[in-house]
């Protein structure tokens, strides 16, 4: 039981990473806070008895896609317009 | 307006998904072709990781695929940084003196790591995709700590090349000697649980781990090496 409730924290806490992710203006902030989601994605993968797609969503997802997406924001600008 | 047109759409989206979704029975035994991959799997292919018995070999022409879509990704991203009007050099930053010790102890054991997954890939979690993720960001942690490490962008693009097309050349020994595409009969399957097992499953995601891994990493260096012109 304190296991689904932690699942649904898991699951609300991704709902208003990924609303701060869109609408914030600080770009590093939005990239740090979409890996967060994919990190807390793989959480609940994990959950749900499924540790392939965990392991791709927490080495892709969290790892690889927010260190291309630092990359791109030190290459251009840091804040939206 | 358009905002409410949106918001509209997506509420009328999402209901027509919810329909759809709920007709769908979950959690209920399954039957048809997923039970004879859960009954038969480990029995026709000797892999004790299910998921990749299915993803590799009932699904291995799927995953060709994927192969594929990731290179075409690649490339696209290669054409578009080709095109802009870029310099093409590292650029030189000193990093702190942490990250450049971290990242020197780090960097043998993430690629000792992603090795171990994708060669383990028909035994434990995780497989090709996963390990070649796992090489090209310990190559990512050393480009953002080092400015003087410069990966050979021609031999990784050999190297993936290579890894690309054995996966093919296997489908195509399945063909000849197997009697279908990629087909799991042509060396001997062995002993369930074993490094050595699974017939072709292993040889098919090492080849998916370093074409993956290499691929990644060279996209990562030609990222790093474009300069936007000022």
């Amino acid at each position: 039981m304190i296991l689904e409730y932690f699942m649904l924290f898991l699951l609300f806490l991704m709902l208003a990473l990924a609303i701060f992710a869109v609408e914030t203006k600080d770009l590093l902030a939005s990239v740090v806070a979409a890996g967060f989601v994919s990190l807390v994605a793989s959480i609940v993968y994990l959950y749900l008895q499924a540790p392939d797609v965990a392991m791709t969503e927490a080495a892709i997802g969290a790892g690889l896609t927010t260190l291309i997406f630092i990359i791109a924001i030190r290459k251009t600008e840091r804040y939206e317009k | 307006m358009r905002k409410w047109l949106a918001l509209a759409f997506l509420i009328l989206l999402g209901f027509f998904l919810a329909k759809i979704t709920s007709a769908f029975p979950f959690g209920v035994e399954s039957w048809g072709v997923s039970k004879h991959y859960v009954d038969k799997g480990i029995e026709e292919n000797r892999g004790s990781n299910l998921v990749t018995s299915i993803v590799v070999n009932y699904r291995g022409f799927d995953t060709l695929g994927e192969v594929t879509v990731l290179f075409l990704a690649a490339t696209a991203l290669a054409f578009l940084l080709a095109t802009c009007r870029c310099r093409r050099r590292y650029e030189r930053w000193e990093a702190s003196l942490i990250v450049k010790a971290a990242s020197e102890t780090l960097y043998p054991l993430l690629i000792l790591f992603g090795a171990y997954i994708f060669i383990h890939g028909h035994l434990t979690p995780g497989g090709g995709f996963q390990g070649g993720t796992v090489i090209a960001s310990a190559v990512m942690l050393m480009l953002l700590a080092h400015f003087t490490f410069h990966p050979n962008h021609k031999a990784l693009s050999t190297l993936e090349g290579l890894a690309g097309m054995s996966f093919v050349l296997i489908g195509f020994a399945g063909l000849i000697w197997g009697g279908s595409f990629l087909a799991n009969n042509i060396i001997p399957l062995g002993q369930w649980n074993r490094l050595f097992s699974a017939g072709v499953i292993p040889l098919i995601y090492v080849a998916v781990g370093f074409k993956v891994g290499f691929e990644l990493s060279g996209l990562i260096t030609d990222m790093m090496k474009t300069i936007k012109e000022e």
